[in-house]
């Protein structure tokens, strides 16, 4: 199916494409199937883009380009809830919110996008210990390699 | 908004399976016990509502920046 997006125009979609969010995301509640769409080259940038509404779409990244040592659990309710049966079913992407300048732009790891690859059931998760935070620098030094390229 | 009174130890029911309960109050500070069904997401609501405003605030920003990373390469 065709979709319109909030960047890329008019966009081809695969039904397998999509990714489902139950229960919404927090502030898009209304809204359910998405789709992620690259936005460079180097597949390091996704748009994760409302298949319902054009105007909504969030630039998300794997947090593990970022912070190496990045980890929470998936509670037993999470994996039920996304039908995850083994570690390899899971991808987790991360929320970035741009700012100008491009080092202001920040990673938010306080509340991670769990996506089950095999069935598209999706689902942002909102950690419960306070070790992260919605705000974390997207250029940060730790971690050695360098991903927050602009 | 239902306002109801309750002292420590009590308790309040909402629908079938969820128990509100005041466990102590000390100091303008109210310690509450919830059981609930474990479907039931429990979060604080200044934290909720920071998600909500991170992901409004991300869905937000000017074309050039998206430009930038479309043209960002390993290199």
């Amino acid at each position: 199916m065709k979709i319109e997006t909030k960047y890329f125009g008019i966009v081809e979609v695969e039904e397998n494409e999509k990714i489902r969010f139950e229960q919404g995301l927090p502030g898009f509640e209304g809204y359910r199937s998405f789709v992620l769409l690259p936005v460079d080259e180097t597949g390091v940038y996704y748009a994760l883009q409302s298949c319902e509404e054009p105007s909504v779409s969030l630039i998300v990244v794997s947090p593990y380009l970022f912070y190496k040592a990045y980890e929470f659990e998936l509670g037993e309710q999470m994996q039920l809830d996304l039908g995850i049966g083994k570690p390899d079913d899971v991808v987790v992407y991360s929320v970035v919110t741009l700012r100008e300048p491009f080092k202001e732009s920040t990673i938010n790891l306080q509340a991670p996008i769990i996506v089950n690859v095999n069935n598209g059931k999706a689902k942002q998760l909102i950690l419960v210990d306070e070790v992260y935070q919605t705000r974390h620098s997207l250029g940060h030094e730790e971690g050695g390699e360098q991903h927050a390229r602009p | 908004m239902l306002v109801l009174n309750r002292k420590a130890g009590e308790s309040i029911r909402i629908g079938d399976d969820i128990e509100l309960k005041v466990v102590s109050v000390e100091g303008g500070q109210v310690k509450l016990g919830i059981d609930a069904p474990k479907h039931v997401e429990i979060h604080r609501q200044e934290v909720y509502a920071a998600i909500q405003s991170e992901n409004t605030e991300a869905a937000t920003f000017s074309e050039n920046l998206l430009d930038l990373l479309k043209s960002s390469k390993n290199d």
